[in-house]
C-alpha cells in the first residue's frame, strides 16, 4: 500500500477553511456553546436557498458532538457514509446528515481517521439507525465502527476480500475466454 | 469386496485427498476472482455465517427501539421463550412477496413473528464504486438503474448535485419539466405500490387496475424520453430534450384517467372489510422511530410526521406549485395506502398546473461548460465540433467541493452526497437510499406481530431492491 509512506497527521488538528460564518441557526450556536475547547469549521452550500453547514469535528468528540446535536434539536438521522481521500494525510472521512425538523436545518457533521487506525466510535447509541449505515461503511470502505453491536458485512459476502470503495481497491475484472473466432482455429 | 481391516492409514489419506480435489474444483468454479489477489479464498458457507446469522436473542440490536404494537395474539399464551417451540425460517431472497431479492430470516412461534433480521446485498452491483468511473456527463444513465421506480428523482438528485458543485443554474423552462417529470413519476411509482399491495393481501384484481393506469404514465414517459424505464433524461444543466408536441393534451388525458382510476381503486379497497382487516393497525411505525431509523417519505408522513423536503427544502422552484401534503395518523399499513392514493392526486395537481404556466424558454442551461453547441452550429464550425466533441469524450469539469442534495422521492428523501477533487469523474458519490432505510426499520415494524401481517407490513413498506443495494 502506497498509504503508508504518506505523513500521518494528527486527526485533531483538522483544518477547514470556513467559506461563511455560520449564522442565525440558534442549534448551531447552542453546540458550539456547549464545546468551547473544539474548533468548529463550517461549509455553507446554498442550492436554491436551501442552505446546509458542513462541519469537521475531531473524532474524539465525534459521539459528544453528535449527542449535544440530537440534544439540540437534530434529532433526525438522514445519512451515514464514509470517504476515502486517499493520497490525503488522515485519510478516512466518515460524514453523518441529520436535519432539525423543527428548524429545517441540515448539518453534515464530519470526521476524519487516519489509514493506520480507520475506528470511529459508534453512533447507534445516538441514532439506532446508524446500524445498517455503519454496517455499509465498514464493508465498503472499510471504517471500523468501534462499540457497534453487530458490525458484519451487509452488502457483499461475508468471505469477501477487502473493501470496494477503497480508491487502492481495484476496479476489477472477470477474464472472459474466446473460444471461436480466433486466428489458430 | 474387501475387508474393513484391508485398508489401510495409507489408503484412507487418498480418499480424503481425493474429496479435497474434488471441493476445490467446485471451490475454483464457485469462487469470485478479483483482480490482484493471486490467493484463492478459503471456502465459506456464506449463506449460514457471520453476517446471515440470526445473532443471540440477548445480543439482538434491532429491537432497541420497538414502540409500536405488538400482536393481540389471544391463542399464543405469552409464554417465555423456548427454543424447542420456536423455529426459523428464511422467507425470500426468491419470493414473489419479498419486492425483488430481500431476504427475511423469521423466528417464528407457531404463527407469530418473535424475531426479524433483513439479509440484503443480493442485487448489489457497486454502482456506487461504477460512478467512479463515469463522467458527469454519464453518471445519470447508471444513477437511473437504482431506484428502478423512480428513475427521473434519482436522476434530478444526481443532477441538482452536479448542478450545486458547478453552481451553475437552469432555465425556469427546464426547472418545469424536471418538476412535471418527476411527479408523474411519483404517480406511476405509487400506482405501482398501491398494485402490488393489494396483490400481497390478496386484491388481486387491484394488481391489473394499478398496471393499467400505469401504463398511461409510462407512454407518456416513452414518447417523451423514448424509454419506459432508465430514461437518462434529466441531465446535469436541464433536461435532454423539449417535451414532445401535443404534450398537454396527453397530459390532461393522463390526469383524468388517472384520477378515474384512483376513484375506482378507493371504490374497490377503502370499504372493503378484507383490506381493512389486513391492514388497519399492521406494520405499525411511531414517529419517533421513523427519525431515528431516518425513515422519510409516505411512511414518516402516514406516522404523522408533516415533513415534506418539497415543502422544506424546495428544489426545481416546486415550491411555486400549489399542493397539500397528506399526513397518517396511525403510522400502519392503512394509513400508508391513503397517503400514496392522496399523494397521487396531489401530484396531478401539479402537473395541470404546469399545462396551465409553463414558461417558454430552453430547456438546456446556457452555460457552455455543461451544453453542447446546437446541432445547427456543429455543421457551420469547427469549435463547435470540437466543444460538442469534448463534452462527450472528456466530460464536464467539475471544480473541487462536496456537496449534498436530496429531492424528495416516491418512497422518501433520496440524496447524492457527492465529492470532487476536480475532474471530470466524481471522486465519491454515495447514494442515501430511503429503501435501504425502510428496510432496516423492518424488524420493529414486523416483531411480534402474525406472519401474515408481515407480508402486509412488507408491502406497505414497498421497498425496491435496486434501490437498497445498488
Amino acid at each position: 500500500m502506497t498509504d503508508e509512506t504518506l505523513p500521518q497527521e494528527n486527526t485533531e488538528d483538522i483544518e477547514v477553511v470556513a467559506e461563511r460564518e455560520m449564522t442565525g441557526v440558534a442549534s448551531i450556536d447552542a453546540l458550539i456553546e456547549a464545546f468551547p475547547d473544539v474548533t468548529f469549521t463550517a461549509h455553507s452550500y446554498a442550492s436554491s436557498d436551501v442552505v446546509y453547514h458542513m462541519i469537521s469535528v475531531p473524532v474524539s468528540h465525534w459521539v459528544d458532538i453528535t449527542q449535544a446535536a440530537f440534544d439540540a434539536g437534530f434529532d433526525t438521522f438522514v445519512d451515514l457514509t464514509a470517504i476515502d481521500h486517499f493520497a490525503e494525510a488522515p485519510r478516512f472521512e466518515v460524514a453523518v446528515n441529520i436535519i432539525s425538523m423543527t428548524e429545517v436545518q441540515r448539518i453534515i457533521l464530519t470526521t476524519r481517521v487516519p489509514y493506520d487506525n480507520p475506528t470511529v466510535p459508534t453512533l447507534t447509541d445516538v441514532f439506532v439507525g446508524a446500524n445498517f449505515y455503519e454496517r455499509e461503511a465498514y464493508d465498503l470502505v472499510g471504517v471500523v465502527f468501534e462499540g457497534h453491536p453487530d458490525l458484519t458485512r451487509i452488502l457483499l459476502p461475508d468471505d469477501w476480500v477487502g473493501h470496494p470503495l477503497r480508491k487502492d481497491y481495484d476496479i476489477g475484472a472477470i477474464p472472459v475466454e474466446f473460444k471461436a473466432g480466433s486466428a489458430d482455429l | 469386496m474387501t475387508d474393513a481391516s484391508d485398508t489401510t492409514p495409507e489408503d484412507a489419506d487418498v480418499a480424503v485427498e481425493e474429496n479435497e480435489t474434488v471441493a476445490d474444483e467446485r471451490r475454483r468454479l464457485h469462487d469470485i476472482w478479483v483482480s490482484g489477489t493471486e490467493e484463492r479464498m478459503p471456502f465459506a458457507h456464506a449463506t449460514d455465517e457471520g453476517a446471515q446469522e440470526l445473532l443471540p436473542r440477548e445480543q439482538d440490536p434491532a429491537l432497541v427501539l420497538q414502540q409500536g404494537i405488538a400482536v393481540e395474539d389471544d391463542y399464543v399464551e405469552p409464554i417465555v421463550a423456548i427454543d424447542e417451540e420456536r423455529q426459523i425460517i428464511n422467507i425470500g431472497p426468491q419470493h414473489p412477496s419479498t419486492h425483488g431479492v430481500l431476504r427475511l430470516q423469521v423466528e417464528l412461534e407457531g404463527e407469530t413473528v418473535r424475531r426479524v433480521k433483513p439479509i440484503i446485498g443480493y442485487l448489489h452491483t457497486g454502482m456506487e464504486k461504477t460512478a467512479e468511473t463515469l463522467t458527469y456527463a454519464q453518471g445519470s444513465t447508471n444513477v437511473t438503474r437504482m431506484d428502478y421506480l423512480s428513475p427521473f428523482h434519482n436522476e434530478l438528485a444526481f443532477s441538482l448535485t452536479v448542478e450545486q458543485l458547478l453552481g451553475i443554474d437552469v432555465p425556469e423552462r427546464a426547472d418545469a419539466i424536471r418538476v412535471l417529470m418527476t411527479e408523474l413519476n411519483r404517480v406511476a411509482s405509487h400506482l405501482l405500490s398501491s398494485a402490488t399491495m393489494g396483490m400481497d393481501i390478496g386484491a388481486l384484481s387491484m394488481m391489473i387496475y394499478g398496471w393499467r393506469e400505469r401504463e398511461v404514465v409510462l407512454d407518456f414517459f416513452e414518447k417523451t424520453t423514448g424509454l419506459r424505464m432508465n430514461h437518462n433524461y434529466i441531465r446535469p444543466g436541464g433536461v435532454a430534450a423539449d417535451l414532445p408536441d401535443g404534450w398537454e393534451d396527453d397530459i390532461v388525458h393522463l390526469i383524468k384517467a388517472v384520477n378515474d382510476g384512483v376513484d375506482e381503486y378507493e371504490e374497490l379497497l377503502n370499504e372493503n372489510p378484507i383490506f381493512l382487516d389486513r391492514t388497519i393497525g399492521v406494520g405499525v411505525l411511531t414517529p419517533q422511530e421513523c427519525m431515528q431509523f431516518g425513515i422519510s417519505g409516505p411512511l414518516a408522513r402516514a406516522s404523522g410526521i408533516d415533513f415534506d423536503l418539497r415543502k422544506v427544502m424546495p428544489y426545481s422552484g416546486i415550491d411555486k406549485y400549489d399542493f397539500d401534503v397528506p399526513l397518517g395518523l396511525h403510522g400502519d399499513a392503512n394509513d400508508r395506502y391513503h397517503v400514496r392514493i392522496e399523494e397521487i392526486r396531489e401530484s396531478l395537481k401539479i402537473a395541470e398546473q404546469i399545462v396551465e404556466s409553463i414558461p417558454a424558454g430552453d430547456y438546456r442551461s446556457p452555460d457552455p461548460k455543461v451544453t453542447p453547441p446546437p446541432r445547427k452550429r456543429i455543421d457551420e464550425s469547427m469549435e463547435a465540433l470540437i466543444h460538442h466533441f469534448k463534452i462527450f469524450t472528456s466530460g464536464i469539469e467539475v471544480p473541487p467541493g462536496t456537496a449534498y442534495q436530496s429531492v424528495e422521492g416516491p418512497r422518501g428523501e433520496i440524496g447524492c452526497h457527492m465529492v470532487s477533487k476536480g475532474g471530470t469523474k466524481p471522486w465519491r458519490m454515495h447514494w442515501r437510499a430511503p429503501s435501504f432505510a425502510a428496510v432496516q426499520s423492518l424488524p420493529t415494524m414486523m416483531t411480534d406481530t402474525l406472519i401474515a401481517d408481515l407480508i402486509a407490513a412488507l408491502a406497505s413498506t414497498d421497498p425496491v431492491l435496486g434501490d437498497v443495494d445498488r
